[in-house]
């Protein structure tokens, strides 16, 4: 019988080889595919386990925290808090690891908060007995400023957003009404949040909000127009109330008639008709390349999810439409009315790009990343984006938006031995109940600009964004500027 | 050196793994600072070693010439086992090692008793007989025990789960062996062939067919495949190695094949079990039949080719619910994968073939029939045991809960694998005693 026995012993073998091999198929040739399964809650258990790290405010103070606590089992894991409530709910959003939500910071710098580092590294840290931990980020953002922006546009709804021209570095980005991030410990309460339609807490106006920007949209008109060489500060425009615009005639705030009033002027006291024309005889091809060169229909480069920006420009229906479609009026799209809409953020880059010398910085909220044990280990440095318009053409119109702080429509933005530069915007939202979107968009100081900002409320009876917006921005700007 | 004299070295391994299994989970835990790591892991090693040399002292003085690895190899399993039983709840552990106290009398007393064990098959057709009933009896009523599905355990109220299929195997074994050692002439010599196929004579026929029927049956009852795989497995071997041959097995293989596929097809459990298999991964069943082996492979992937480390693989969530389930029986090789990586599991897969190589061995040494039979069948039966759940828990069969010899947790396990490594060793003991002029 020894041969069978021989011959069975070797078909158990076979069989043992089997399980090798099978066992080798899920732990080391499939392992990677079984890992990337969303059905596995591993990861997403071991991420709660990580000291997941900080986001802090550009002063240092703690934004974002991970915190101890014990569960009903008695496991320790990490919960997140934020110290700083609804100020920054926004910008820095909100992280629960066990559903697997993310926004704002929380989900954009995802990777260097959970401490995803390379396989090689972590063994190296596994052997030097190291706890794997996130890293900090530490933002742009300044909370000061932030306050006074929340406490001036608390009660209404709109948005202020704050940028450094030379740099990109976000200083402040209120969304109001905004939310306190620690609410998303409490499900329930988070979807009633999502629920709310009416207030949308959640949305972010400054990257979500698609408002039509009414007479700030000037500028790029005015930018357009000078930077095409076909313009200049002087050339004179037609000032009349009633021009007819598109085959419906255009009248001018309060049907005022300007004589001739020459670009600057036109700019100073936001003449309709004067910008109506310059859009018209620009024309789709160049409005449309102008603002797409400021970044319009383009996703801003913020470091900012993806799917909490929108473009700004032509909307049909909700769906961007090119400037080039026979369904846009290229008159009043020039004076910022028509089917435009933008977000604060698209306003301020603008603002920011004039105020740079015709250079727009990619917009950012990070500033650096630092490790658990303090060590930088990355800077992000400032980067040019786009060059929209000449260094001359940005210098034009610093001056012409001066004039509108000086002694036109946005003489409340006038802050005691600072030159501020800007412009207002009213976009006329009901008009037999007279309600308004104010906006205001300035740079300070005029000369050596250090703060681009755009502000917007959504609704105001009666209101002027020289009357609503501008001192909004006039304290902000203070603050930042002090 | 003498054959004890390397059993007794033997046993090192096996403790060393011990200590420093314990130290790596105490450590995991974080017991350093509490000073707890020296003594406590020290102790688990010493009472464990106190056991084993107790056992091989016994040994030493009741079967002086059986094979000196069989032991060794199973304390190395079963130390192991306990390690990761331990990792997983200390209390389970605890419990294990009274198992294991339990199972060394147990296997004591079957050496003492059985030293002839050759009587044995005078009783053979009420061994066969009992092992039946017994593995109906978890269909029975109040006594019976359903879990996942399959009727596999008896309760004891206050005692224990009692697995019947872990005894019967035995049973079935000492049956077959006996049976076989009778009839294996006449098998062969009143063999005709037909079409090419050679036939067992139709007298003898029968009974064959009654055991194919059996192992159906079982599937039915009991619906078990893997437990049914496990025996008609351990059948065919006895059958090849009693007769050499090879169309027997075929035939056997092609109606266990026709009679797997008729059930696969037609009873709604066996289907669901089949459709498991083939899509583990599958969404729709995830949360429900397919939970066990989806994180089952996602374990094994979790672990790699090194794991995580004693106590490093996730068994529960941070809200205390299971991820893992069965962690401690069906699916211990998962977290053993998980753990210690393809490189351990391998190293524990090497041990059983060890094991069986050793029996293998011992049926090649002994003098009769039925010791050779007996051993073949006992270390067939225990490799089939070992690939039905490996296998299972890797996907390569379906799932199906037998328990991982000496290292699941499990009282009849234990206690039935130590009645099997006994009969091993007296088996090894007789074959190996040198012949007195």
């Amino acid at each position: 019988m020894s041969v069978p026995i021989v011959r069975l012993f070797l078909a158990i073998v076979v069989l043992f080889a089997i399980l090798v091999a099978w066992t080798s198929r899920w732990s080391i040739f499939e392992a990677d595919d079984l890992r990337a399964n969303t059905l596995d809650k591993r990861p997403l258990f071991a991420a709660l386990q990580v000291k997941r790290g900080a986001i802090r405010a550009a002063d240092g103070s703690v934004l974002a925290r991970s915190v101890r606590v014990r569960t009903r089992s008695g496991r320790a894991i990490y919960e997140r808090d934020y110290p700083t409530g609804e100020l920054f709910g926004h910008p820095v959003g909100y992280a629960n690891l066990l559903q697997g939500q993310l926004s704002g910071l929380e989900r954009s710098r995802n990777k260097e908060l959970s401490g995803t580092t390379s396989e090689l590294n972590s063994i190296l840290d596994q052997l030097q007995g190291k706890r794997r931990a996130g890293n900090t980020v530490v933002t742009t953002l300044d909370p000061e400023a932030q306050q006074i922006a929340t406490d001036a546009l608390a009660g209404q709804k709109g948005a202020v957003v704050a940028i450094e021209p030379s740099t990109g570095a976000v200083k402040t980005m209120v969304s109001s009404p905004g939310y306190d991030p620690n609410i998303v410990r409490d499900q329930a309460a988070l979807r009633e949040l999502n629920l709310d339609d009416e207030n949308a807490p959640l949305l972010d106006r400054v990257t979500q909000g698609a408002y039509p920007p009414g007479s700030t949209f000037k500028v790029v008109t005015a930018a357009a127009a000078l930077d095409s060489g076909e313009f200049t500060p002087d050339s004179t425009l037609d000032g009349r109330s009633g021009r007819v615009v598109s085959g419906v005639p255009l009248r001018n705030d309060f049907d005022e008639n300007f004589d001739s009033p020459s670009l600057s002027t036109a700019l100073t006291l936001s003449i309709n008709t004067a910008f109506a024309q310059l859009g018209e005889e620009l024309g789709k091809e160049t409005m449309g390349d102008y603002m797409e060169r400021f970044g319009f229909y383009r996703l801003p480069p913020l470091d900012y999810p993806d799917e909490q920006m929108i473009r700004s420009g032509e909307r049909v229906d909700g769906r961007l439409v090119p400037v080039t479609s026979p369904a846009v009026d290229v008159g009043r799209m020039a004076i910022g009315q028509d089917k435009l809409l933008v977000t604060p953020l698209q306003m301020a880059m603008v603002t920011a790009a004039i105020a740079n010398g015709g250079s727009l910085m990619e917009p950012r909220l990070t500033d650096k990343i630092v490790d658990p044990d303090g060590r930088t280990v990355d800077e992000v440095e400032p980067k040019e984006w786009s060059r929209p318009i000449s260094e001359q053409t940005a210098s034009e119109l610093t001056q012409m938006m001066g004039n509108v702080v000086d002694e036109g429509t946005g003489t409340a933005v006038q802050l005691p031995g600072i030159d501020v530069a800007g412009k207002t915007g009213t976009a006329e939202k009901n008009i037999e109940q007279r309600i308004n979107q104010p906006w205001f968009i300035a740079f300070a100081p005029k000369d050596d600009p250090r703060i681009a900002i755009a502000v917007t409320v959504e609704s105001s009876v009666a209101g002027f964004g020289g009357t609503v917006a501008a001192p909004i921005a006039r304290d902000v700007l203070a603050s930042l500027l002090d | 050196m003498s054959a004890r004299n390397r059993e007794l070295l033997g046993l090192i391994p096996a403790s060393l793994l011990v200590t420093a299994g314990f130290a790596a989970v105490f450590i995991e835990r974080g017991a350093l600072s509490q000073n707890a790591l020296s003594d406590l892991s020290l102790t688990y090693g010493a009472i464990f070693l106190g056991l084993c040399v107790a056992a091989h002292v016994f040994l030493r003085i009741a079967l002086p010439y059986a094979d000196p690895y069989l032991f060794p190899l199973v304390a190395v399993l079963a130390c192991f086992g306990l390690v990761m039983i331990y990792r997983i709840d200390d209390t389970l552990a605890r419990q294990q090692a009274q198992w294991f106290v339990v199972g060394l009398l147990l296997f004591a007393a079957t050496i003492v008793f059985l030293r002839d064990y050759r009587k044995l098959e005078q009783y053979r057709y009420l061994i066969a007989i009992g092992s039946l009933v017994l593995l109906c009896l978890p269909r029975l009523p109040l006594i019976g025990a359903q879990v996942n599905g399959a009727y596999l355990g008896i309760r004891i109220p206050g005692v224990m789960v009692f697995q019947p299929t872990e005894f019967a195997k035995l049973g079935i074994v000492i049956f077959l062996a006996s049976y076989l050692r009778d009839t294996r002439q006449v098998l062969v010599v009143g063999a005709r062939r037909i079409l090419g196929i050679t036939l067992p004579p139709l007298k003898h026929f029968g009974p064959l067919l009654a055991i194919w029927g059996m192992a159906m049956l079982l599937l039915v009852v009991i619906r078990d495949l893997g437990s049914s795989l496990m025996f008609f497995g351990a059948f065919l071997s006895l059958l090849y190695v009693a007769t050499n041959r090879f169309s027997f097995v075929f035939i056997g293989l092609l109606l266990f094949g026709v009679g797997g596929w008729y059930l696969g097809t037609h009873v709604s459990h066996v289907i669901d079990r089949i459709n498991v298999w083939t899509d583990p991964l599958d969404v729709a069943r995830y949360s429900g039949e397919g939970y066990q082996i989806a994180n089952s492979l996602f374990a094994q992937a979790d672990g790699g080719l090194l794991g995580r480390g004693f106590g490093g693989a996730m068994l529960e969530s941070p809200g205390g619910d299971t991820i893992l389930p069965a962690a401690q029986t069906d699916l211990i090789y998962a977290l053993i994968v998980n753990e210690v990586g393809l490189v351990g599991a391998v190293a524990v897969l090497v041990t059983y073939l060890l094991f069986v190589q050793r029996g293998f061995k011992t049926a090649l040494l002994a003098r009769d029939s039925f010791s050779t039979l007996l051993a073949v069948g006992l270390s067939a039966v225990f490799a089939l045991q070992v690939f039905v759940i490996v296998g299972g828990v890797t996907n390569v069969i379906p799932l199906t809960g037998v328990t991982l010899p000496f290292i699941s947790y499990g009282g009849s396990s234990i206690l039935a694998n130590f009645v099997l490594l006994a009969l091993l060793l007296l088996v090894s003991d007789k074959a190996r005693r040198p012949v007195a002029r």
